[in-house]
């Protein structure tokens, strides 16, 4: 019973501390300095489209290469705690259906996730997006095929080939002397085409590849522990 | 934008009393993954600004005026990591639950006394 109390008037505490910051709350009209100076160096020092890409690409890239150690960390706790152990149930075959149609449907998801993280520096996605999307894709074949068994030594392989790429194309750019992580070692090109932006679209594609190969790999393993 | 503050205020503050009041581990689990939405929300709509567009600078947007046509960049491009993380440590989370119910074959907190003092 006191306990309840305590919880309650903590909780109620909390609301009292955090009310004035909405009561007083006023939006804002217009961007503060470092937002503006984010969307026009978007345009005109990376040449590229989507200010959100950039800003966590290339000006915020070391806290996305924190945010992606972050992610690989809690794939390895995963992969620790539910070490596979060879258990025997009894399976159910699945409809003709469900496997016709999620054959069809994979590899148009495929598509769809490389298609977001290629294109992230030009329209809504990148590589953390398209990766989820690449993930469900493996949801939907593990879901729809219980005899699907991904290889742990290509997604370890791939997972560890893009972080290491990753990291590399951030170390040429401090040997090339322009900053770690600074996209415009590769040539600009022409705003708002596919290969343009420097090296975003290359960081981007390699991230989305290891989130996907990691989302992936927790699945799999909480699949796999029937 | 005030309305969606408030939502997701209520979100965090829902998800905290979950956490701190329910036994069941899934149900904690539960109440941290609205908590994460709350906190999501409310980030969000502190880059709102009023009649604006998505930061994507294509033919919508002049690239002279873009500066008074876009919303904040920065909390987007800080929530868009944060809903993967999000995913990964409540499935990390998850599986911590189910390695604890191997252990003793229930969900309750009141059955794991090792930690309480």
């Amino acid at each position: 019973m006191i306990n309840k109390v305590l919880i309650l008037l903590s909780v109620i505490g909390l609301v009292v501390i955090f009310l004035p910051f909405i009561v007083n709350f006023e939006a804002r009209e217009e961007l503060s300095p470092l937002a503006r100076s984010y969307v026009e160096g978007s345009v005109q020092d990376l040449n590229s489209p989507n200010v959100v890409t950039s800003v966590v690409v290339t000006y915020r890239g070391l806290d996305t290469i924190g945010e992606v150690t972050v992610l690989f960390l809690a794939t390895l706790g995963v992969g620790f705690l539910l070490q596979n152990k060879k258990q025997k149930s009894a399976k159910r075959s699945v409809s003709e259906n469900i496997k016709t149609t999620s054959s069809f449907l994979v590899s148009l998801i495929m598509v769809l996730g490389v298609y977001i993280f290629t294109h992230g520096h030009l329209s809504p996605g990148g590589g953390f997006q398209g990766g989820v999307v690449i993930a469900s894709g493996f949801l939907l074949l593990i879901l729809s095929d219980l005899d699907f068994k991904i290889s742990h030594i290509i997604l370890s392989l791939v997972e560890s080939i893009s972080g290491i790429a990753y990291v590399v194309i951030g170390l040429v750019g401090l040997i090339l002397t322009i900053g770690f992580l600074n996209p415009s070692l590769l040539p600009l090109g022409k705003y708002g085409e596919l290969f343009s932006a420097g090296a975003i679209p290359l960081i981007y594609s390699f991230i989305g590849l290891k989130v996907g190969s990691e989302l992936t790999n927790i699945i799999n393993t909480m699949g796999s522990e029937r | 934008m005030i309305e969606t503050l408030i939502i997701g205020f209520v979100l965090l503050v829902i998800g905290l009393f979950a956490m701190l009041t329910q036994k069941n581990i899934i149900k904690i689990i539960l109440g941290f993954s609205i908590a994460d939405t709350g906190v999501h929300i409310i980030i969000i709509s502190l880059g709102y600004l009023k009649g604006r567009t998505a930061p994507i600078i294509d033919s919508a947007v002049s690239i002279a005026n873009s500066v008074r046509e876009v919303i904040d960049p920065i909390p987007s491009a800080l929530v868009l990591t944060a809903i993967v993380i999000g995913l990964a440590t409540t499935a990390l989370m998850l599986v911590f639950a189910a390695e604890i119910y191997k252990k003793k074959g229930s969900f309750s907190i009141d059955d794991y006394k090792e930690l309480k003092w």
